[in-house]
């Protein structure tokens, strides 16, 4: 590393707390454990401040939508009695075409009411797009940083799609190759700018998207008489899961099951500078999805907000192939064109509900905006360009980063059971590798694992035991 | 890319090396450990340079920034593409099967097998 990455890495710290307005450091309480309760009722805000808040600039109250036709069809080859109804929130009505418009929203207060001049945030993804457009409502300076383009200068046509919608809207992109030195050319933009870190792991952000949850809590019982039974949610860095959760969880639908949802990208490095173009999905993806479920606190603020594992009580993959496939049936069947990333909670919910009783009713709580670029068609096109085989067959024989296999009948949709026992363990060997090395977890610390896991401070104690033993 | 020198106030893009490959992080795939990190930024150009020129542009932000002329007006041409064909089927094959199975449910002479 450069003297001049690992100069400004130094001073990660500090430029952070100018940057975000708060001081992490009192939610600390020993090497593992924090006071994640208290760090999320920092900001203030009451469920109901961050609705105003949001009515007041286009974001949310996004319309609940049966899909009748897409239930039909999966009761055509269910199980008889099968067939769960299946909903959708259409998340692409939002002002800038995504759910990211919540947590853009949310930020670009905090970040107006601190009195900054302008914010800037990480992603090639639809957050850029969220935080540019409210950060022009607020007549805020943006600046978006995006992995963008392999060493040739060849982007995804996704990720050229979000810079446009970006620049649409105002904001200067700062367009970079791959790899993990973006953070550090974030914080050099921080420190000569002033700006505020739009970060999409703050507490702020992640707050925004409880009003999804609420909202489609509230919704499904106004029209079927409870909450749903399943929520399916696409899952990366986690605060989609973890937003939506503790907004059911606020509305009382406490048996409501958390149904995570990744494009299985297994196989990929996120760092590959060949592998880059060779994936057909930038987010909602295993890549980003099981780093995060496993180790939350490797994001660009000091302490995660998104901590999807305290949330989900089943997590699903399906292939790239299944989710394109699916995201044409919407089109065609119920009228809903939209971003295939954003549908793929849909593919995970037709595998779930044909497996569920009908009375069950599982809710899809997010769409995507589409169009040139960031469409189905542009990324089988530009995957096929680029080497990677796109068939029609069994979706099964999907090989991340070689092919591409389009279902030839609905029956063929199938999701794989992620296993989370070993995804906890995999969080606590992380959560003690990251502890000064010779620490002992205390009685307070087990007591922190087994809530940032879903999970018992007995089941806790085990893992750490087979840890050790295997160590 | 025009060869003509951009205009001072045009709307250009520069490119400028960030890093080196020596200098680049640690524990990076070969592949990626081999290149340099490189970075685009638009503005609007502060002189009058030739393509691959060394200039400055100011941001959108008001940032001065300074790299290699890149592009002058730069455009976007990502489309939608070609019909895949693996899917220009399937909205047809999947009406004619719900409505078989609709039409068989409610014990007309559709055949629910229809459009399999």
């Amino acid at each position: 590393m450069t003297g001049r990455t690992e100069a400004i890495m130094a001073r990660k710290g500090e430029i952070m707390r100018r940057a975000l307005g708060m001081d992490y450091a009192e939610f600390e309480r020993s090497p593992i454990a924090f006071d994640y309760d208290a760090m999320m009722a920092a900001h203030g805000y009451s469920l109901d401040d961050i609705v105003a808040i949001q009515a007041a600039v286009g974001v949310g109250s996004t319309p609940l939508l049966e899909l009748r036709n897409l239930t039909d069809l999966v009761r055509s080859y269910a199980e008889p009695g099968h067939g769960a109804r299946i909903f959708v929130k259409d998340e692409a009505a939002n002002m800038a075409g995504s759910f990211k418009d919540r947590r853009a929203s949310m930020s670009i207060h905090v970040a107006r009411e601190k009195g900054y001049a302008g914010v800037i945030a990480a992603t090639s993804g639809n957050y850029g797009a969220a935080v540019a457009s409210q950060a022009a409502r607020a007549s805020l300076a943006c600046i978006i940083c995006q992995e963008a383009f392999d060493s040739t200068h060849l982007g995804q046509p996704e990720i050229i799609e979000k810079a446009r919608i970006c620049e649409a809207f105002g904001a200067e992109v700062v367009q970079m190759t791959v790899g993990p030195e973006l953070f550090a050319h974030m914080l050099e933009l921080l420190d000569e700018t002033g700006y505020f870190a739009a970060s999409l792991y703050s507490s702020f952000g992640v707050s925004g998207i409880e009003t999804l949850g609420w909202e489609l809590a509230t919704e499904m019982r106004e029209r079927t008489g409870a909450p749903p039974t399943h929520v399916v949610i696409t899952h990366a860095g986690g605060g989609n899961t973890t937003g939506t959760a503790r907004g059911l969880k606020r509305a009382g639908a406490t048996d409501t099951q958390i149904v995570s949802a990744s494009v299985d990208l297994s196989g990929l490095h996120m760092a590959s500078d060949t592998d880059f173009n060779r994936k057909s999905f930038t987010t909602g993806h295993t890549g980003f999805g099981v780093p995060f479920a496993t180790w939350p606190d490797r994001a660009d603020v000091p302490r995660n907000a998104a901590r999807s594992l305290r949330y989900m009580d089943r997590y699903l993959t399906v292939s790239q192939g299944e989710v394109f496939y699916v995201t044409e049936a919407l089109a065609k069947l119920e009228g809903l064109e939209r971003g295939p990333a954003g549908n793929t909670a849909m593919a995970a919910a037709m595998s779930l509900a044909r497996d569920l009783p009908r009375d069950a009713t599982v809710v899809v709580q997010e769409t995507e905006y589409t169009g040139a670029g960031k469409h189905h068609w542009a990324q089988l096109n530009f995957a096929r360009e680029r080497g990677v085989e796109v068939r029609a067959g069994d979706p099964r024989e999907n090989v991340p980063g070689k092919s591409i296999v389009i279902p030839e009948s609905p029956e063929q949709i199938r999701a794989t059971e992620m296993d989370l026992g070993r995804m906890r363990r995999s969080y606590v060997r992380n959560a003690l590798a990251h502890a000064v090395e010779g620490y002992e977890p205390t009685a307070e610390d087990i007591a922190f694992l087994a809530e940032d896991t879903n999970s018992t401070p007995e089941a806790v104690e085990e893992i750490v035991a087979g840890l050790r033993a295997g160590a | 890319m025009s060869a003509d020198r951009c205009r001072t106030g045009q709307w250009v893009e520069v490119e400028r090396v960030l890093l080196e490959p020596a200098d680049r992080a640690a524990n990076l795939p070969e592949e990626t450990a081999g290149k340099p990190l490189l970075v685009w930024v638009k503005g609007f150009a502060l002189g009058e340079t030739a393509p691959g020129d060394e200039c400055e542009v100011e941001t959108m932000t008001g940032r001065v920034v300074r790299g290699r002329l890149s592009d002058l007006d730069p455009a976007y041409t990502h489309t939608f593409g070609s019909q895949p064909p693996e899917l220009a089927g399937v909205g047809r094959d999947l009406r004619a099967r719900l409505a078989g199975w609709r039409a068989a449910a409610a014990g007309g002479p559709g055949d629910p097998k229809a459009g399999e």
